[in-house]
């Protein structure tokens, strides 16, 4: 099965390559953008700046800590640096220099990390950046993007140059479709988007799973539950406003991460609504676990990651709204 | 100031030097907390750096972007670089007396840009080199030809991230990048010979594509000779090794690592302030 076929949404589209050519784009429209790479430019696509624009892209090797220093030596000359590596390598690797270099210092650098997640498959679990979202939260600074689709893929590498601070891009591995027309769609920075809306459920979302939410509603919508889909691209700041109306409006909210339930996007949600419209909740998400090599769909099926899972949380949900 | 190592006094660099050891000392007693020794080692580097007419900078521009760069990667000698940047124009001496203390900018360790002429945050050990080396990446874009100073600890060469901005350094040809190493010969718990050894340094060095100097690092001729001297290298980074005496200046903790991350008692600086007095 593929991501969003059930809603009907367009054929997919490798994010690696949106992210890639997004990148390439950015930097044809300013000179202040310098790319550097942790020797996996033909894996995370930003090797198509390396071809254009040799000047402006680095190839600092396989040292995290050192590429993440030398972006913020570029940053302080007035240059925007995307770092640019895998997800797990980035945050885990290089994190003191996350945290003092670009963090704490508050520069204006970009952090990109991709193959977020379980559904990098077959690599297998040392590459997996499932705890990314919960360590980049604990640098504060850091705005955190989770893209869902080709779509806010550009949107949110094009924002992230506008926005002056440090920024935080995750990206996943697979393809994911099309959710989003980029002629009639405002992507902004800390505002969630609301790809389907409904009135028995929330179902909040970030990164594949959105597309998966808008699969399950479907499902849910044959079985008479009309739901509400919450794309919250932005973890930080998080749309504080469209949480609580969710909330308030169906009462009830699953979400739906591929990362660690632990302080990722779904911790974050639950402690916004706990202060503020507390409803039942319930999270899909992966439970204190390692994964392991396969394909994706198989993983996300094993670790009740999967449409069907998203379906069930938000049966038993609204059943606990009693 | 200007790039002009010709001018350089001998006698009043020995007497500025005398004025930051004292600066360090007032500010970590009246801290009640801090690295004094760990910043007399450096003293005099940091005087020749900024008084001896090696970087080029502008006290009431800090952020001028042809300036010579200076990064303390050694982070717990902030003390010193507050008190040189003070001492140098940059914001006024008596704000030194403020260190550790809440609302004051100058943090225990530096934090980039929150005092003017602080390029970046240091503290967490190894992480100066790497920056150093984007802002030689930086000025080569923009075709700028200032040169970028990091003095690093030598316990700090004890980090990973040392080496892979070595590594880079020379990779990249970062013939404007200069690293001093404060080689006192002690870190936190004990020498370095004993605790985790970094001999044969120069050869390590050397051996990542540096060109290697060394040094008394007490003494401001020989300082001023290595920083000219290393100007003249054109196709490689360039280390300066300058053998220091940590605590240097103050008899009762020279070489004597469990005062480091030590304050002096008021009694101890008094003693402390008679000698640098009289040296």
């Amino acid at each position: 099965m593929q991501l969003g076929e059930k809603a009907g949404l367009k054929p997919s589209k490798p994010m690696r390559d949106v992210f890639g050519e997004s990148l390439l784009e950015l930097c044809k429209k300013r000179e202040d953008i310098v790319v550097l790479d942790g020797d996996l430019g033909n894996s995370t696509k930003a090797e198509y700046v390396r071809n254009v624009f040799p000047e402006r892209f680095f190839n600092i090797g396989i040292a995290e800590s050192n590429l993440v220093g030398i972006g913020a030596g570029l940053a302080a000359c007035g240059f925007i640096p995307y770092i640019v590596s895998f997800s797990s390598f980035l945050l885990c690797n290089a994190y003191d220099q996350l945290r003092l270099s670009i963090a704490l210092s508050n520069i204006n650098a970009k952090v990109v990390g991709s193959h977020g997640g379980i559904t990098l498959g077959k690599d297998g679990p040392t590459q997996m950046g499932i705890e990314d979202l919960a360590l980049v939260g604990g640098l504060p600074t850091f705005v955190i993007l989770v893209p869902s689709d080709p779509v806010t893929m550009k949107a949110s590498v094009f924002a992230s140059a506008d926005h002056k601070g440090p920024v935080f891009i995750r990206s996943s591995r697979v393809a994911m479709p099309y959710i989003y027309d980029e002629k009639n769609m405002s992507f902004q920075i800390g505002k969630a988007l609301i790809p389907r809306d409904g009135e028995d459920v929330t179902i909040v979302g970030c990164g594949i799973m959105v597309s998966m939410a808008l699969d399950a509603s479907v499902i849910l919508d044959e079985r008479g539950i009309s739901v509400r889909v919450v794309d919250l691209h932005t973890i930080r700041p998080i749309d504080v406003e469209t949480l609580v109306e969710s909330a308030k409006k169906t009462g009830a909210i699953v979400c739906a991460e591929e990362h660690l339930i632990h302080g990722g996007m779904g911790s974050n949600v639950a402690r916004i609504l706990s202060e503020k419209n507390p409803v039942p909740m319930r999270f899909v998400g992966l439970r204190d676990t390692y994964v392991e090599s396969a394909e994706p769909f198989q993983l996300l099926e094993k670790y009740n990651m999967s449409t069907m899972d998203i379906v069930k949380a938000a049966e038993e949900v609204i059943r606990a709204k009693g | 100031m200007m790039a002009n190592p010709e001018n350089a006094n001998s006698e009043k660099l020995r007497e500025i030097a005398k004025t930051l050891r004292l600066d360090v000392l007032d500010m970590t007693t009246k801290a009640r907390s801090g690295h004094p020794s760990s910043c007399f080692s450096s003293v005099e580097i940091v005087t020749v750096l900024y008084f001896g007419g090696i970087l080029k900078y502008r006290p009431l521009d800090p952020w001028w972007p042809e300036r010579d760069r200076f990064i303390m990667s050694k982070g717990h000698a902030a003390p010193l670089l507050y008190a040189a940047l003070a001492r140098a124009g940059y914001f006024e001496v008596e704000k030194l007396l403020t260190l550790r203390q809440l609302n004051s900018p100058l943090q225990g360790h530096p934090i980039q840009r929150l005092v003017p002429g602080v390029e970046a945050t240091t503290g967490s050990l190894g992480q100066g080199l790497s920056i150093g080396i984007g802002h030689v990446l930086g000025g080569r874009l923009k075709g700028l030809d200032y040169r970028v100073y990091v003095l690093l600890g030598d316990g700090e060469c004890e980090e990973g991230q040392i080496w892979e901005a070595a590594m880079a350094a020379a990779h990249f040809k970062t013939s404007n990048l200069t690293a001093i190493l404060d080689y006192n010969k002690y870190q936190e718990t004990g020498p370095i010979s004993r605790e985790m050894n970094l001999e044969p340094l120069v050869e390590k060095w050397k051996s990542f594509g540096w060109y290697v100097t060394e040094v008394d690092g007490h003494n401001i001729e020989d300082l001023i000779k290595s920083f000219s001297e290393v100007t003249n290298i054109d196709d490689r980074p360039q280390i300066i090794i300058a053998h220091t005496v940590k605590g240097k200046g103050v008899s009762f903790i020279e070489a004597d690592y469990r005062f480091h991350g030590k304050a002096l008692t008021e009694e101890q600086a008094e003693k402390a302030r008679k000698e640098i007095l009289c040296n």
